[in-house]
Protein backbone atom coordinates (compact mmCIF):
# COMPACT_ATOMS: atom_id res chain seq x y z
CA UNK A 1 0.00 0.00 0.00
CA UNK A 2 2.79 2.43 -0.87
CA UNK A 3 0.17 4.36 -2.84
CA UNK A 4 -0.69 6.24 0.37
CA UNK A 5 2.89 7.57 0.59
CA UNK A 6 2.77 8.51 -3.08
CA UNK A 7 -0.56 10.34 -2.69
CA UNK A 8 0.87 12.33 0.23
CA UNK A 9 3.86 13.37 -1.89
CA UNK A 10 1.62 14.36 -4.83
CA UNK A 11 -0.41 16.61 -2.52
CA UNK A 12 2.75 18.05 -0.96
CA UNK A 13 4.18 18.95 -4.39
CA UNK A 14 0.87 20.45 -5.56
CA UNK A 15 0.56 22.66 -2.46
CA UNK A 16 3.75 24.43 -3.46
CA UNK A 17 2.06 25.89 -6.55
CA UNK A 18 -0.79 27.81 -4.93
CA UNK A 19 -0.48 31.53 -5.64
CA UNK A 20 -0.01 33.84 -2.67
CA UNK A 21 -3.45 35.52 -2.98
CA UNK A 22 -5.17 32.19 -2.13
CA UNK A 23 -7.84 32.92 -4.69
CA UNK A 24 -7.77 29.68 -6.62
CA UNK A 25 -8.44 26.00 -6.24
CA UNK A 26 -6.89 22.94 -7.79
CA UNK A 27 -9.13 21.56 -10.50
CA UNK A 28 -6.95 18.69 -11.64
CA UNK A 29 -3.54 17.12 -11.24
CA UNK A 30 -2.02 15.06 -14.02
CA UNK A 31 0.23 12.25 -12.82
CA UNK A 32 2.36 10.05 -15.07
CA UNK A 33 2.82 6.45 -13.93
CA UNK A 34 5.21 4.12 -15.72
CA UNK A 35 4.27 0.46 -15.90
CA UNK A 36 7.48 -0.48 -14.09
CA UNK A 37 6.48 1.43 -10.97
CA UNK A 38 4.12 -1.15 -9.42
CA UNK A 39 1.49 1.50 -8.72
CA UNK A 40 -2.17 0.53 -8.55
CA UNK A 41 -4.04 3.45 -10.11
CA UNK A 42 -7.32 2.74 -8.27
CA UNK A 43 -5.51 2.53 -4.98
CA UNK A 44 -3.58 5.76 -5.62
CA UNK A 45 -6.80 7.55 -6.53
CA UNK A 46 -8.57 6.17 -3.44
CA UNK A 47 -5.75 7.36 -1.15
CA UNK A 48 -5.59 10.76 -2.86
CA UNK A 49 -9.35 11.30 -2.53
CA UNK A 50 -9.28 10.25 1.13
CA UNK A 51 -6.43 12.64 1.92
CA UNK A 52 -7.95 15.70 0.26
CA UNK A 53 -11.31 15.43 2.05
CA UNK A 54 -12.06 18.60 4.02
CA UNK A 55 -8.90 20.27 2.73
CA UNK A 56 -8.50 23.19 0.36
CA UNK A 57 -7.73 20.64 -2.35
CA UNK A 58 -11.11 18.95 -1.94
CA UNK A 59 -12.79 18.13 -5.28
CA UNK A 60 -9.48 18.14 -7.15
CA UNK A 61 -9.36 15.36 -9.72
CA UNK A 62 -6.37 13.17 -10.27
CA UNK A 63 -5.80 12.30 -13.90
CA UNK A 64 -3.46 9.40 -14.45
CA UNK A 65 -1.48 8.98 -17.65
CA UNK A 66 -0.17 5.44 -18.00
CA UNK A 67 3.28 5.21 -19.55
CA UNK A 68 4.11 1.91 -21.28
CA UNK A 69 7.44 0.12 -21.10
CA UNK A 70 9.55 1.01 -24.14
CA UNK A 71 12.86 -0.61 -24.88
CA UNK A 72 15.67 0.38 -27.21
CA UNK A 73 17.86 -2.48 -28.41
CA UNK A 74 21.58 -1.80 -28.07
CA UNK A 75 22.26 -4.31 -30.85
CA UNK A 76 19.87 -3.40 -33.67
CA UNK A 77 18.48 -0.06 -32.43
CA UNK A 78 14.88 -1.27 -32.63
CA UNK A 79 12.46 0.54 -30.33
CA UNK A 80 9.65 -1.66 -29.02
CA UNK A 81 6.73 -1.37 -26.64
CA UNK A 82 6.39 -4.22 -24.15
CA UNK A 83 3.04 -5.51 -22.95
CA UNK A 84 4.71 -7.84 -20.47
CA UNK A 85 7.90 -7.56 -18.49
CA UNK A 86 10.36 -9.50 -20.62
CA UNK A 87 13.37 -7.37 -21.31
CA UNK A 88 14.62 -8.51 -24.70
CA UNK A 89 14.39 -7.05 -28.19
CA UNK A 90 11.41 -8.63 -30.02
CA UNK A 91 13.20 -8.09 -33.34
CA UNK A 92 16.63 -9.65 -32.79
CA UNK A 93 16.19 -11.33 -29.38
CA UNK A 94 19.11 -9.45 -27.83
CA UNK A 95 18.80 -8.82 -24.09
CA UNK A 96 21.14 -5.82 -24.14
CA UNK A 97 18.46 -3.15 -24.04
CA UNK A 98 17.88 0.29 -22.57
CA UNK A 99 14.57 1.04 -20.89
CA UNK A 100 13.54 4.36 -22.43
CA UNK A 101 10.16 4.65 -20.72
CA UNK A 102 8.13 2.92 -18.04
CA UNK A 103 9.96 4.19 -14.96
CA UNK A 104 8.03 7.48 -14.79
CA UNK A 105 6.36 8.56 -11.57
CA UNK A 106 5.85 12.29 -11.85
CA UNK A 107 3.44 15.10 -11.15
CA UNK A 108 3.13 16.36 -14.69
CA UNK A 109 0.61 19.23 -14.72
CA UNK A 110 -1.57 21.09 -12.25
CA UNK A 111 -4.66 22.96 -13.34
CA UNK A 112 -5.93 25.77 -11.11
CA UNK A 113 -9.16 27.66 -11.46
CA UNK A 114 -10.00 31.01 -9.98
CA UNK A 115 -12.50 30.78 -7.11
CA UNK A 116 -13.97 34.30 -7.42
CA UNK A 117 -14.50 33.96 -11.18
CA UNK A 118 -16.49 30.80 -10.56
CA UNK A 119 -18.70 32.57 -8.04
CA UNK A 120 -19.41 35.32 -10.54
CA UNK A 121 -20.42 32.77 -13.15
CA UNK A 122 -22.70 31.03 -10.67
CA UNK A 123 -24.34 34.30 -9.65
CA UNK B 1 -7.83 28.94 -15.32
CA UNK B 2 -4.11 28.33 -15.06
CA UNK B 3 -2.31 25.23 -16.27
CA UNK B 4 1.14 24.76 -14.79
CA UNK B 5 3.58 22.27 -16.23
CA UNK B 6 5.36 20.73 -13.28
CA UNK B 7 7.16 17.50 -14.30
CA UNK B 8 8.44 16.73 -10.81
CA UNK B 9 9.21 13.28 -9.46
CA UNK B 10 6.63 12.15 -6.92
CA UNK B 11 9.41 10.70 -4.76
CA UNK B 12 11.81 13.64 -5.17
CA UNK B 13 11.87 14.34 -1.41
CA UNK B 14 12.84 10.73 -0.72
CA UNK B 15 15.48 10.85 -3.47
CA UNK B 16 17.13 13.95 -1.99
CA UNK B 17 17.50 12.23 1.39
CA UNK B 18 18.66 9.01 -0.30
CA UNK B 19 21.36 10.85 -2.23
CA UNK B 20 22.50 12.52 0.97
CA UNK B 21 22.80 9.09 2.66
CA UNK B 22 24.67 7.72 -0.37
CA UNK B 23 27.20 10.56 -0.25
CA UNK B 24 27.76 10.05 3.49
CA UNK B 25 28.28 6.31 3.13
CA UNK B 26 30.63 6.82 0.19
CA UNK B 27 32.59 9.44 2.12
CA UNK B 28 33.27 6.78 4.76
CA UNK B 29 33.96 4.12 2.15
CA UNK B 30 31.06 1.95 3.33
CA UNK B 31 29.60 -0.67 1.02
CA UNK B 32 25.84 -0.84 1.59
CA UNK B 33 23.05 -2.96 0.25
CA UNK B 34 19.29 -3.04 0.58
CA UNK B 35 18.14 -6.63 1.22
CA UNK B 36 14.67 -7.31 -0.15
CA UNK B 37 12.35 -10.30 -0.22
CA UNK B 38 8.91 -11.53 0.75
CA UNK B 39 8.30 -12.32 4.44
CA UNK B 40 9.81 -15.54 5.73
CA UNK B 41 12.24 -16.16 2.89
CA UNK B 42 15.29 -15.98 5.14
CA UNK B 43 16.60 -12.39 5.06
CA UNK B 44 17.48 -12.26 8.74
CA UNK B 45 18.96 -15.77 8.65
CA UNK B 46 21.12 -14.70 5.71
CA UNK B 47 22.24 -11.59 7.60
CA UNK B 48 23.12 -13.80 10.60
CA UNK B 49 25.14 -16.22 8.45
CA UNK B 50 26.86 -13.32 6.70
CA UNK B 51 27.85 -11.73 10.01
CA UNK B 52 29.11 -15.07 11.35
CA UNK B 53 31.40 -15.43 8.32
CA UNK B 54 32.60 -11.86 8.06
CA UNK B 55 32.61 -10.15 11.44
CA UNK B 56 36.21 -11.11 12.24
CA UNK B 57 37.36 -9.80 8.86
CA UNK B 58 35.42 -6.58 8.42
CA UNK B 59 33.15 -4.27 10.44
CA UNK B 60 29.45 -4.77 9.70
CA UNK B 61 26.40 -2.84 10.82
CA UNK B 62 22.74 -3.63 10.23
CA UNK B 63 19.53 -1.64 9.95
CA UNK B 64 16.51 -3.87 10.45
CA UNK B 65 13.13 -2.89 9.01
CA UNK B 66 9.96 -4.51 10.29
CA UNK B 67 6.28 -3.71 10.46
CA UNK B 68 6.24 -4.65 14.15
CA UNK B 69 8.63 -5.81 16.91
CA UNK B 70 12.38 -5.57 17.35
CA UNK B 71 12.81 -9.36 17.26
CA UNK B 72 15.19 -9.19 14.29
CA UNK B 73 17.36 -6.53 15.94
CA UNK B 74 17.56 -8.75 19.03
CA UNK B 75 18.81 -11.63 16.88
CA UNK B 76 21.49 -9.45 15.28
CA UNK B 77 22.46 -7.88 18.60
CA UNK B 78 23.35 -11.35 19.92
CA UNK B 79 26.08 -11.49 17.27
CA UNK B 80 27.77 -8.40 18.69
CA UNK B 81 27.49 -6.02 15.73
CA UNK B 82 25.88 -2.55 15.68
CA UNK B 83 22.19 -2.75 14.83
CA UNK B 84 19.30 -0.27 14.64
CA UNK B 85 15.68 -1.36 14.36
CA UNK B 86 13.11 0.56 12.33
CA UNK B 87 9.51 -0.33 13.19
CA UNK B 88 7.23 1.03 10.49
CA UNK B 89 4.00 0.46 12.48
CA UNK B 90 2.13 -0.86 9.49
CA UNK B 91 4.15 0.85 6.75
CA UNK B 92 4.87 -1.59 3.94
CA UNK B 93 8.32 -0.29 2.98
CA UNK B 94 11.32 1.61 4.30
CA UNK B 95 11.99 5.08 2.97
CA UNK B 96 15.14 7.15 3.00
CA UNK B 97 13.98 9.31 5.91
CA UNK B 98 13.60 6.24 8.14
CA UNK B 99 17.09 5.05 7.20
CA UNK B 100 18.56 8.52 7.85
CA UNK B 101 17.03 8.46 11.36
CA UNK B 102 18.25 4.89 11.99
CA UNK B 103 21.79 5.90 11.03
CA UNK B 104 21.84 8.32 13.96
CA UNK B 105 21.43 5.33 16.30
CA UNK B 106 24.58 3.48 15.24
CA UNK B 107 28.17 4.63 14.90
CA UNK B 108 28.06 4.05 11.16
CA UNK B 109 31.26 5.97 10.36
CA UNK B 110 33.39 3.08 11.63
CA UNK B 111 31.60 0.50 9.43
CA UNK B 112 32.84 -1.04 6.22
CA UNK B 113 29.58 -2.79 5.36
CA UNK B 114 26.04 -1.62 6.06
CA UNK B 115 23.18 -4.06 5.52
CA UNK B 116 19.68 -2.60 5.34
CA UNK B 117 17.10 -5.35 5.75
CA UNK B 118 13.86 -4.05 4.30
CA UNK B 119 10.31 -4.92 5.33
CA UNK B 120 9.32 -8.30 3.89
CA UNK B 121 7.46 -7.35 0.72
CA UNK B 122 8.24 -7.91 -2.96
CA UNK B 123 6.13 -5.00 -4.21
CA UNK B 124 6.24 -1.70 -2.34
CA UNK B 125 9.94 -1.38 -1.39
CA UNK B 126 11.04 -1.67 -5.05
CA UNK B 127 10.53 2.00 -5.83
CA UNK B 128 12.08 3.57 -2.74
CA UNK B 129 15.75 4.50 -2.94
CA UNK B 130 17.32 4.24 0.52
CA UNK B 131 20.72 5.60 -0.46
CA UNK B 132 22.16 2.11 -0.71
CA UNK B 133 24.85 1.19 -3.19
CA UNK B 134 22.96 -1.77 -4.53
CA UNK B 135 19.81 -3.86 -4.10
CA UNK B 136 19.96 -7.57 -3.29
CA UNK B 137 16.77 -9.57 -3.76
CA UNK B 138 16.37 -12.90 -2.00
CA UNK B 139 13.97 -15.60 -3.17
CA UNK B 140 13.56 -18.91 -1.37
CA UNK B 141 12.78 -22.20 -3.06
CA UNK B 142 9.60 -22.57 -1.00
CA UNK B 143 8.09 -19.54 -2.74
CA UNK B 144 8.09 -21.10 -6.22
CA UNK B 145 10.03 -20.41 -9.38
CA UNK B 146 7.47 -18.06 -10.95
CA UNK B 147 8.08 -15.16 -8.55
CA UNK B 148 10.46 -13.14 -10.76
CA UNK B 149 7.71 -12.98 -13.39
CA UNK B 150 5.10 -11.96 -10.81
CA UNK B 151 7.21 -9.23 -9.18
CA UNK B 152 9.26 -7.94 -12.10
CA UNK B 153 10.09 -4.47 -10.75
CA UNK B 154 11.87 -5.93 -7.75
CA UNK B 155 14.02 -8.23 -9.88
CA UNK B 156 14.63 -5.53 -12.47
CA UNK B 157 15.92 -3.05 -9.90
CA UNK B 158 18.22 -5.47 -8.08
CA UNK B 159 21.79 -6.31 -9.07
CA UNK B 160 22.03 -9.53 -7.07
CA UNK B 161 19.63 -12.47 -6.67
CA UNK B 162 20.10 -14.94 -3.84
CA UNK B 163 18.19 -18.21 -4.21
CA UNK B 164 17.83 -19.36 -0.61
CA UNK B 165 16.72 -22.58 1.11
CA UNK B 166 18.30 -24.78 -1.55
CA UNK B 167 18.52 -27.54 1.08
CA UNK B 168 14.71 -27.83 0.79
CA UNK B 169 14.73 -28.50 -2.96
CA UNK B 170 14.00 -32.25 -2.56
CA UNK B 171 10.76 -31.38 -0.76
CA UNK B 172 9.34 -28.53 -2.83
CA UNK B 173 8.05 -28.17 -6.35
CA UNK B 174 10.60 -25.62 -7.49
CA UNK B 175 13.31 -25.55 -10.14
CA UNK B 176 16.40 -23.42 -9.54
CA UNK B 177 17.01 -23.45 -13.27
CA UNK B 178 13.52 -22.02 -13.84
CA UNK B 179 14.06 -19.29 -11.21
CA UNK B 180 17.26 -18.31 -13.02
CA UNK B 181 15.62 -18.31 -16.46
CA UNK B 182 12.70 -16.21 -15.22
CA UNK B 183 14.91 -13.78 -13.31
CA UNK B 184 17.39 -13.32 -16.15
CA UNK B 185 14.53 -12.67 -18.60
CA UNK B 186 13.61 -9.70 -16.39
CA UNK B 187 17.19 -8.65 -15.64
CA UNK B 188 20.00 -10.27 -17.66
CA UNK B 189 22.67 -8.56 -15.54
CA UNK B 190 21.69 -10.24 -12.24
CA UNK B 191 24.51 -11.85 -10.30
CA UNK B 192 23.07 -15.06 -8.79
CA UNK B 193 24.00 -17.01 -5.66
CA UNK B 194 22.42 -20.23 -4.35
CA UNK B 195 22.43 -20.52 -0.57
CA UNK B 196 21.18 -22.40 2.43
CA UNK B 197 21.37 -20.72 5.81
CA UNK B 198 20.83 -24.13 7.43
CA UNK B 199 23.69 -26.04 5.76
CA UNK B 200 25.82 -22.95 4.98
CA UNK B 201 25.93 -23.96 1.30
CA UNK B 202 26.81 -21.02 -0.94
CA UNK B 203 27.31 -18.62 1.96
CA UNK B 204 31.13 -18.45 1.55
CA UNK B 205 30.73 -17.44 -2.13
CA UNK B 206 28.21 -14.77 -1.21
CA UNK B 207 30.47 -13.45 1.55
CA UNK B 208 33.47 -13.37 -0.79
CA UNK B 209 31.44 -11.26 -3.19
CA UNK B 210 30.57 -8.82 -0.37
CA UNK B 211 34.25 -8.61 0.63
CA UNK B 212 35.22 -7.87 -2.96
CA UNK B 213 32.64 -5.06 -3.13
CA UNK B 214 33.77 -3.62 0.19
CA UNK B 215 37.42 -3.66 -0.87
CA UNK B 216 36.82 -1.93 -4.19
Amino acid sequence: MHELSLAQEIISITEQYYSSDNNERVKSIKVKIGKLQNVLPDSLEFCFNALIQNSKMENAKMMIEHVPIKLECKNCGNISEQDGYLFACPKCGCSAITVISGNELTVSEIEFENVSNNKEVLN
Amino acid sequence: MTLITVERKVLEKNDVVANDIRLKLKAHNIFSFNLLSSPGSGKTSLVERTIAHLKEKISIGVIEGDVQTDLDAQRIDLLGVPVAQIVTNGGCHLDAGLVRDALTKIDYAQLQILIIENVGNLVCPAGFDLGEETKVVLLSTTEGDDKPLKYPAMFRNASVLIINKIDLLPYVNCSVQKIKENALAINPDLKIFETSCTTDAGIPDWCNWILAQANQ
